[in-house]
């Protein structure tokens, strides 16, 4: 809002959800305007219905009311009818919060309206520090997507952006399109039997496709919105989704400068080297191959049979063994498992039934067999149909000689067998085509002692400076102040969470698709490239607006800091988990407002506290802390604070009260955005102010983390660690404040931590700090 | 197994699975069986036997040609039909069962006294006299299965049911002379021997050893 504009403050109490049975509404009204200083304060009997909203608008668009209150339910109900995005807003949460919260016993009457009065209170002190959100221009529409890598992944993205009207530049560090499935005999089917098949032995199932790369090449080289490099890699990538620049040097040597508003990165995989198994001898006969290999041979048999390597001789024997060095817990193996190997050895075991006739054996040895996809179990069955030979057993050896011997242990009959066969396939474990991940040398530090810490460093040095040591070559080559190219999330995949924010990575506008963010086969490469597409785009949009991207879409919102204040301490850069800050060439931080997702972590990760949203600061927060009414020490009603996760605690707390849970009377709940924008000083403030007792409430953090921003609830945990010198030096028992990490599901457990802090100030006595 | 068979069936290969899918009843369901094991928990009797069905089917993948047509496992199967009822990929196992031991006892490798082996003999021989099953022979015959002495014992042990049997007219004492047949028993035995005459010839033959070793 513009600075001349008058501020008009209103409050809007919906007496409708039984709130108006519960509590005595003429005293909320009066809280609002004589303690919140609310210059509007109307009720309405159902303030989410037409009419309620109408009067606000009206009030909005007639009155110049500019900052508003909705008193009435929880912020992440309505939230349709209560969007007004063209004012600074907030949601004071009585009907979650407090009635539903509190049973409706004439006893319980009294700290129920006070509970009611205090968040009035606190919400109308918050509006006083909110302005309304305004973008910062720093970004137009760039309707390019840049595509890194030209596998079925890749082309499949440069597709489905292209067919939607954007343009799309494809890099491909390799001479031709197609990448590994251009290498490939057949495909796993796309799809499963018809419905109503049955299961009998002559049931007609799926069977090896072609794989069809030859027309989505031609539809990638045909598509006048798609631009190829070949031979070509990303040397340089600076900006931010809407104004990214990146240079391609290509074939001939050049650079081309191309902006670009939203990067998908599918540089896919490769497979783990076999040479590192000396059990299964890949070195020691050419008959014994990877998964790969196999395919070109079965490529070059054309229409006759498949012969083996060494010799030419017809293959009438061939033994698969699965998830060979994966899944394992032994140094420099996997120890994951690639998920797909199984329907990749049913497909090639089809092929010598299919090429060298039925009287060719095909064994296939398995641990678990795992068929995931639509035609999965059709296609299992199909090789069964065939007469594909499946053993769940552990191979131990393979023995070169004139034929194969395979050395293993069969689990169902739990005895050992040796079996002679022509040709051995090693299914080999998919290994991502990852940059460096900026945070490894972090990572590798966290939770080591001192002395292990200087040695791990060294070493890392060592490694560094070592030229003969072999690093991982960047990919995109980010001009970005945290590291050349996308964090890891686990096992070297470019991912940020594999199950709950897919193609999502920690770089906002630039999303994984593919095997480089988790082993898939094709049919999921392809789902995945369109996902990830239509996150690019998505990108592109919402950046040309200044809107924030997953998880708080749509926001306008974002950090700005007080340059007089700031220390050029660097917190807020190393502490972004998105990697959104800069530095600028005086040293100070650089915020891309397009690479932010307005978590706030910068925000509390500021010593001098200069960092903040028009509509979230350390000041909304504090303001509401200090507003909140604290009952002198011979009332007998501890207060205790709870910050809480916008995304999971707060909901998880909602819920509770709906399900009839009933949270302690004490509590008075402020929801962040994330905990780790937990600044200190709020703890601080509170203690001082004479809470008993505060409970900061975030997501799980750790390698299985359920923090929407990823790290936020780890940075606050450390940064929370601290607070022993605070309790300290005020005196105080340190069982005063705790961190819980609380899931969206704890809907019991998140009221019974209130309950404890209760039962701890009861044991320790109420905080002396009340005047 | 004999040393024979463990130097010659070619294990995890087709050789055995291609002789019980061409020689044994609904034979080629088993190649279909994927080891979760529900028939063997399912089955009332399967933990007391050698080999319940999962391990059977397992066993054949495997090529253990004589350790499966000798075992006395299927013979034990009681048709109670829990494994087929309850087969994810609904194998008509208890069929396959009886299909293999139809074709060990065909290959005469079923194991000396197995007494449901015997019991079966001794049903079809009844039977195959004059068309008709002759309680009482069976009884007696069943009895007696064992030698005189055993068969005597065994008789008496009953005698209460078998008196309960005659009251009720469910036994004639006089169908131990000759007993009731039908019209045209030599008719019927000439067309049972053709069938098993077909039936053998429809035989793929995978019991000579040289068949054995290359399967
Ligand atoms: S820490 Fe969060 S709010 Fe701050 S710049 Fe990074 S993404 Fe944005
Ligand atoms: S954390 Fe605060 S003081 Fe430190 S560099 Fe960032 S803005 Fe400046
Ligand atoms: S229940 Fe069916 S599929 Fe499962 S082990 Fe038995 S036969 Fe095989
Ligand atoms: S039918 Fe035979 S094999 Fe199947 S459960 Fe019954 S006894 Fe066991």
């Amino acid at each position: 809002m513009s600075e001349q504009a008058e501020k008009k403050y209103a409050a809007y109490i919906c007496t409708g959800c039984g709130i108006g049975d519960r509590l005595d509404a003429g005293e909320l009204e009066q809280t609002a305007s004589r303690d919140g200083r609310m210059n509007v304060v109307k009720q309405h009997e159902m303030l989410c219905s037409q009419d309620g909203v109408q009067m606000i608008r009206n009030d909005i668009d007639k009155e110049g009311v500019n900052h508003a209150v909705i008193v009435g339910c929880s912020r992440r109900a309505k939230v349709e009818a209560f969007a007004f995005n063209d004012i600074a807003m907030t949601r004071c949460n009585i009907r979650e919060g407090v009635i539903w919260a509190r049973p409706d016993t004439e006893e319980a009457k009294e700290t129920t309206q006070e509970m009611a009065n205090d968040y009035i209170r606190m919400s109308c002190a918050e509006i006083k520090q909110m302005n309304k959100p305004s973008p910062s221009g720093q970004q137009g529409r760039n309707p390019n997507v840049l595509v890194v890598g030209g596998g079925i992944t890749g082309m499949t993205a440069a597709i489905e952006a292209a067919e939607a009207g954007y343009s799309v530049h494809l890099v491909e560090k390799s001479s031709a399109l197609g990448g590994h499935v251009a290498r490939l005999h057949k495909r796993v089917p796309f799809k499963a039997a018809p419905v109503g098949t049955p299961n009998s032995p002559d049931a007609n199932l799926p069977m090896p496709e072609d794989t069809g790369i030859g027309d989505i090449i031609a539809a990638v080289e045909g598509n006048d919105n798609i631009k190829v490099y070949l031979n070509s890699t990303v040397t340089k990538t600076s900006g931010a989704p809407g104004r990214f620049s990146v240079d391609i040097s290509t074939e001939s040597g050049d650079t081309i400068t191309e902006n670009i508003g939203s990067i998908v990165q599918a540089t896919g995989f490769k497979l783990y080297d076999p040479e590192n198994l000396p059990e299964f001898n890949y070195a020691g006969s050419p008959d014994i191959i990877t998964n790969l290999e196999l395919e070109e041979l079965a490529n070059a048999a054309g229409d006759g049979p498949i012969k083996r390597p060494s010799d030419g001789k017809e293959v009438t024997s061939v033994l698969f063994v699965q998830d060979v060095g994966q899944n394992s817990s032994d140094e420099g193996r996997l120890p994951y498992d690639s998920g797909i190997g199984d329907l990749v050895s049913i497909k090639q075991a089809l092929y010598f039934k299919h090429h060298n006739g039925d009287g060719c054996d095909a064994t296939i040895c398995y641990d678990n067999l795992r068929t995931p996809g639509a035609p999965g179990e059709d296609f299992y069955r199909s090789g069964q149909r065939n007469g594909v030979i499946f053993t769940k057993s552990e191979v131990k050896e393979v023995v070169p000689g004139d034929s194969i011997t395979v050395k293993m242990h069969d689990k169902i009959l739990d005895e050992d067998a040796e079996v002679k066969v022509d040709l051995v396939v090693l299914d080999l474990g998919m290994v991502p085509n990852s940059g460096p991940d900026p945070y490894a040398a972090n990572e590798a530090l966290e939770g080591m002692s001192d002395e292990d810490r200087a040695e791990e460093l060294e070493a890392q040095e060592a490694h560094a400076a070592d030229e003969t040591s072999v690093k991982v070559e960047s990919i995109l080559n980010l001009d970005y102040r945290q590291g050349t190219d996308l964090p890891h999330l686990k096992h070297g995949f470019t991912d940020s969470h594999f199950i709950c924010f897919p193609y999502e990575t920690r770089r906002t506008g630039i999303y994984a698709a593919g095997p480089v963010r988790r082993p898939m086969d094709m049919k999921q490469a392809m789902d995945d490239a369109t996902g990830a597409a239509m996150k690019a785009i998505q990108e592109i949009e919402n950046a040309a607006q200044g809107r924030a991207a997953h998880p708080r879409v749509g926001d306008l919102s974002y950090p700005t800091f007080r340059k007089e204040g700031c220390t050029q301490c660097k917190r807020c850069t190393v502490e972004c988990p998105f990697g959104a800050i800069d530095e600028d060439e005086e040293r100070y931080p650089q915020y891309n407002e397009a690479r932010c997702r307005r978590c706030g972590t910068c925000m509390g990760a500021c010593p001098v506290r200069v960092i903040s949203f028009e509509n979230y600061s350390v000041n909304t927060v504090g303001a509401q802390i200090k507003e909140c009414d604290i009952p002198e020490e011979w009332d007998e009603k501890p207060r205790i604070l709870v910050l809480a996760c916008e995304n999971d605690a707060y909901p998880a707390l909602d819920q509770a009260a709906i399900s009839g849970e009933e949270i302690s009377p004490w509590a008075r709940v402020i929801p962040v955005r994330c905990l780790g924008s937990t600044s200190l000083s709020w703890v601080t403030d509170a203690l001082n102010n004479g809470f008993d007792g505060i409970i900061m409430m975030g997501c799980k953090r750790g390698d299985d983390y359920q923090c929407h921003f990823v790290r936020g609830s780890t940075m606050a945990a450390e940064r929370m660690a601290k607070v022993g010198d605070t309790l300290e030096t005020l005196n105080l028992e340190p069982e005063r404040v705790v961190v819980h990490e609380v899931a969206i599901t704890d809907i019991e457990r998140a009221p019974a931590l209130i309950k404890e802090m209760e039962e701890t100030i009861e044991k320790v006595g109420l905080s002396p700090f009340k005047f | 197994m004999s040393e024979l068979n463990k130097a010659m069936i070619e294990q995890y290969r087709n050789s055995f699975l291609s002789e019980v899918e061409a020689n044994v009843e609904e034979g080629e369901w088993v190649k279909m069986c994927m080891q979760c094991g529900v028939c063997s928990g399912s089955c009332p009797l399967g933990k007391h036997w050698a080999h319940p069905p999962q391990e059977i089917f397992m066993m054949i993948r495997a090529g253990k040609r004589e350790e499966v047509l000798t075992s006395d496992s299927m013979w034990m199967c009681t048709s109670c039909y829990n494994c087929i009822v309850r087969c994810p990929r609904q194998l008509p196992i208890t069929h396959i069962m009886h299909g293999l031991a139809t074709y060990a006892k065909k290959l005469g490798l079923t194991p000396k006294n197995q007494p449901t082996a015997k019991f079966a003999e001794i049903f079809w021989n009844n039977m195959m006299k004059k068309g008709r099953v002759n309680e009482l022979k069976l009884g007696l015959s069943l009895y007696f299965k064992d030698g005189f002495g055993p068969g005597i014992k065994e008789a008496l042990r009953n005698k209460d049911l078998g008196m309960k049997m005659m009251k009720a007219k469910r036994m004639a004492a006089g169908e131990f002379f000759g007993g009731h047949g039908v019209k045209d028993v030599s008719g019927l035995q000439k067309m049972i021997k053709k069938a098993q005459e077909l039936e053998d010839a429809r035989m793929k033959k995978f019991d000579e050893p040289e068949a054995s070793q290359d399967g």
